[in-house]
């Protein structure tokens, strides 16, 4: 007990050098990572959403240094300062050791109010940034203005783009197993392999499966929505520059998960109403067979989840397509 | 007083039954080949199996989609189940109730066989059912440590080279599965059931019948995991998301099957714990006098319990989905995709808690033993570990962030998950505060120790980066989640489990771990272990999805770094397991009965620890973990004048 009675000099002393040295490579930590690492973190800044995760991924780094370093410079202060070979004498013992007051509520206060800024900024920036780029559901509860009209429109074939027309671009992810494919209701519901979109535009990623859960992620979008099979996910976000990004699915989805992947591009509006009406031609013949637009689409006893309740007098593979209408013959 | 006398005198009484010279064995209990053992065990699964298989076909071939698909999911699921009952009474397990159900008196039911070979019998100590689960676990640890080998040598190059794409997916469901299922176990089932009752100061499990149960039936439940891979294995990952799950092959039954086995394992082996810990504590244990392990197995008890039959129910609705055709997780036919991940990740979330309160409960008793000073904040360690169980159940859907759930519950999923970083932090409150002006030895215990709250940082607080839904639009389904659990995981409970093991087995074998080869093993699994999963975070934040075969080409150097550090971190489990054999069998060091000097219960009693755990129940004195205190009285009366009797005690 004899050491326990410079207790609270020696514990200023100790805390002092560790707050010390705390604050000081914090600091250096958090501004070295400003400069030289934040403007680089993934997904970059391609559109809105990517530009606010990004901000969300720093800030949220900006803050877990201080913490990281807390703990490191600590554990490593006392393993060097009070390891049993420099220290011999007897370890801090009796009630004082068992609990402290102060420290505990104080401990419980900062990680609580650190916990609930946290929280609040999440989502202050989830409802601002209309779902962060996320996958909101067939009912967004934070959605763009525009968006309910664009989309209420591309169902029943109004919608409307033109380049400076400032009008939501409602456009629909199909996944399969294993490939995505996206329709343009705008463009009279053509289908494409490719994902293109203009710059500076809000576009609505309605994301949809065929069989099995699969999730659009377009990686420099700063988008991810799971595909499920009859639900309409729908994501938000808006454009910024002209430039290239790659979707994969980040859902297990399979044996070819791996492979299921493409390139996409945002391009100038003029370029994008260029490609969209060139390619509306195109595939005039290919749209005709298509199911008519709709948020989801049914497979039927044939799809890729299907195969159920064949009566057993039908061959394996009936007349009806997989979107369920009738197959030309 | 007079509680111990009760208890006593009830346990000498089974005691003396245990004197098997004066009754005539059954053939079952016998000594030699013709008993039951474990070969008996495997005999009755393959022939269950058979049985069930038939059974299935019978019931089943008739039916046309059947009769052309090639494959019976029926057939597999009974032939497991089945087999499944054959093992287990094949083991003995099921000696006891069928001989109540016909009226037998007088059952023997400890083996008589008191040599190597009741390891390999249904046996009712839970000391014998503790080592016999470190040998199970350290199996599956083995087996799903191969598999994540596997992983890496593929992930080596960019492009599919070294498996197929099926190949490659059956092996990460299965390495997942596995590693998932044995994680459940691994503290609980070892350390748990060897010594929960030694530091509560118990003589035996309340349900010594269901301890053994337990165990049996989570290596059944290993073996029908295992069946998947001659199955043809299963493409969902270990979580098994439906539709997918509905589409895919037989692998999937033992998949459904296994986690169903497995799970009634987990509640039997929580409820027990749960039972023996609330009950069977010394007198003079009060609450707050329970060492923080237990505090720790409790709360994990309770989450087992409460959790896995949501487990297990999803199970089954998934196998009545491939078995009769029901369609509770396919959308066209009315059910849902949601259905399974919600019934999933509600177990799940709580599971991983499971899997990190054990951790947090090994590091808090072995910090003050190698510190020599009182556990900091021990209510607040205790409160810790129950609030995080508690808020455990309100998390589950912040992994359907992105998934299309309700967009209006995603704030909520937010706050829930970012609380629940609070109580996780009192762990580290009383980690560090039991640092402060301490005398630390760096025994390899507390290096594991140490490293665990290094691991864990670094996984809890990219924890919060996930929870974070702006942020989990980019990281969510990457190598950033995949990098997140093996931290708090692996990080976490592995490195608490192995300082169990260094810490515990000389109690547990009477033998010292050797302490050179312990530091190798120490120095390669920690710093390789950080060196395969940190570069994981960047290969996920540069977007490489999970569970993929091909990657892009400009994250080849980053993988590689980490498989090579990958093939280094597997090399340090065969150095363990070199440990392992070279203290235990080739050069056995004789441990001193306490040789950490720790004031726990379990180090008072005698050694090697005698059949009954205890001479006397044990009358407990004061709080544990009064460490360096001039005058403090001993933890526990044992009773018998030993090293603990107050008079006598002294302190480092």
């Amino acid at each position: 007990m004899t050491n326990q009675s410079d207790n609270s000099t020696d514990q200023v002393h100790h805390l002092r050098r560790m707050t010390l040295m705390w604050v000081i490579l914090s600091v250096v930590a958090d501004i070295l990572f400003s400069i030289f690492v934040a403007p680089h973190v993934p997904p970059g800044r391609l559109t809105e959403t990517a530009a606010k995760d990004q901000t969300d991924f720093n800030v949220l780094f900006e803050m877990a240094v201080p913490v990281l370093f807390g703990v490191w410079i600590y554990m490593s202060y006392s393993l060097i300062v009070w390891g049993d070979k420099r220290n011999s004498n007897q370890a801090f013992s009796g009630d004082a050791a068992r609990t402290n007051m102060k420290t505990q509520v104080s401990w419980i206060v900062v990680t609580s109010v650190t916990v609930l800024f946290l929280a609040a900024f999440g989502t202050y920036a989830l409802i601002v940034d209309h779902g962060s780029g996320g996958g909101e559901g067939p009912n967004p509860a934070f959605a763009p203005s525009g968006a309910l009209k664009a989309e209420t429109a591309a169902l029943v074939g109004k919608a409307t783009w033109s380049p400076g027309s400032k009008n939501v671009l409602p456009v629909q992810v199909i996944a399969q197993q294993w490939k995505f494919t996206y329709r343009y209701p705008t463009f009279g519901g053509m289908e494409s392999s490719q994902l293109i979109v203009p710059a500076d535009t809000t576009i609505a990623f309605n994301v949809t499966s065929l069989d099995v859960i699969h999730s659009f992620w377009a990686y420099q979008l700063g988008v991810k929505a799971d595909a499920n099979p009859q639900v309409n996910n729908v994501a938000f976000t808006t454009t910024k520059d002209p430039g290239n990004f790659i979707v994969r699915c980040s859902e297990l989805c399979g044996i070819w998960h791996g492979s299921m992947f493409n390139n996409g591009k945002v391009e100038s509006q003029a370029d994008f109403e260029n490609w969209a009406t060139t390619t509306e031609a195109a595939n005039a013949a290919n749209t005709a067979l298509l199911p008519a637009f709709a948020w989801t689409y049914t497979p039927d006893a044939n799809g890729a989840a299907g195969g159920y309740y064949p009566d057993g007098t039908q061959t394996p593979y009936s007349t009806v397509e997989t979107y369920g209408s009738k197959q030309p013959s | 007083m007079t509680i111990s006398e009760e208890r006593s005198t009830e346990v000498t009484g089974a005691a003396s039954g245990h004197d098997h010279e004066s009754r005539k064995l059954s053939w079952t209990q016998r000594p030699g080949i013709f008993s039951q053992h474990i070969g008996t065990a495997a005999v009755l699964a393959v022939v269950g199996y058979v049985i069930g298989h038939w059974f299935g076909n019978y019931l089943t071939s008739g039916y046309s989609y059947i009769a052309n698909s090639g494959q019976n999911s029926t057939a597999n699921a009974l032939a497991l189940a089945f087999g499944v009952v054959g093992w287990l009474l094949g083991i003995g397990a099921l000696n006891y109730p069928f001989a109540k159900l016909f009226g037998v008196d007088g059952l023997e039911e400890e083996s008589p066989v008191d040599n190597w070979t009741k390891y390999f019998r249904y046996t009712l100590d839970h000391k014998i059912v503790g080592l016999q689960y470190v040998v199970g676990v350290l199996l599956f640890l083995f087996t799903g440590g191969l598999l994540a080998m596997a992983v890496r040598a593929e992930l080596l190059n960019p492009t599919t080279h070294l498996f197929s794409p099926d190949t490659y997916i059956k092996i990460v469901s299965e390495h997942g599965t596995i590693m998932m299922m044995m994680a459940t176990s691994i503290i609980v089932g070892p350390l748990g059931n060897y010594f929960v009752p030694l530091m509560i100061g118990s003589r035996r499990m309340a349900f010594p019948r269901i301890e053994a149960l337990s165990f049996w039936i989570f290596t059944a439940g290993y073996m029908v995991i295992f069946s998947a891979l001659p199955y043809g294995g299963f493409p969902t990952g270990w979580t098994g998301y439906a539709p997918l799950q509905t589409q895919a092959g037989p692998g999937m039954v033992s998949y459904l099957l296994g986690f169903a086995v497995i799970g009634i394992g987990m509640i039997l082996a929580g409820f027990n714990q749960a039972v023996t810990i609330i009950n069977y504590r010394a007198p003079g244990m009060t609450w707050s006098r329970v060492p923080i392990f237990v505090w720790s197995i409790l709360a994990t008890a309770s989450l087992l319990t409460l959790a896995t039959p949501v487990l297990i129910a999803g199970g089954l609705f998934g196998l009545l989905d491939k078995t009769v055709q029901t369609a509770f997780f396919v959308t066209e036919h009315g059910g849902s995709s949601y259905l399974w991940q919600n019934l999933f990740w509600f177990f799940g979330h709580p599971e991983v808690y499971i899997m990190a309160l054990p951790g947090f409960g090994i590091a808090g008793e072995i910090m003050p033993v190698f510190t020599r000073r009182p556990l900091f904040a021990y209510k607040v360690a205790a409160a810790g570990m129950i609030g995080v169980a508690l808020l455990s159940f309100f998390v589950w859907q912040h992994h359907l962030f992105q998934s299309g759930i309700n967009p209006d519950m995603r704030p909520l999923f937010m706050l829930t998950t970012e609380l629940i970083s609070i109580p996780t932090g009192f762990i580290f409150l009383v980690g560090m505060g039991t640092l402060y002006r301490a005398k630390i030895r760096l025994e390899i215990p507390m290096l594991f120790v140490l490293a665990l709250f290094f691991n864990f940082l670094i996984g809890g607080i990219t924890g919060v980066f996930l929870s974070d839904v702006p942020v989990n639009v980019t990281v969510h389904g990457g190598f950033f989640v995949l990098s997140h659990f093996h931290y708090t995981i692996m990080g976490g409970l592995l490195f608490a489990f192995m300082a169990g093991l260094y810490f515990w087995l000389p109690k547990m074998t009477g033998k010292m771990m050797n302490k050179k080869i312990g530091k190798l093993h120490f120095w390669l699994m920690f710093v390789f272990f950080n060196l395969t999963f940190f570069p994981m975070f960047i290969i996920g934040l540069l977007g490489q999805p999970r569970r993929v075969f091909t990657y892009a080409s400009n994250l080849q150097g980053l993988n590689d770094f980490s498989s090579v550090s990958a093939f280094i971190l597997g090399f340090s489990f065969l150095v363990f397991f070199y440990n392992l054999v070279y203290s235990m069998w080739l050069k056995p060091e004789i441990a001193p009965p306490n040789p950490w000097e720790s004031l726990g219960l379990e180090w008072q009693t005698a050694s090697p620890v005698p059949p009954y755990n205890f001479e006397r129940i044990p009358v407990i004195m004061t709080d544990p973990y009064r460490y360096s205190e001039e005058g403090a009285p001993a933890f526990a009366d044992l009773g018998t004048g030993g090293p603990t009797d107050p008079s006598t005690h002294s302190l480092a």
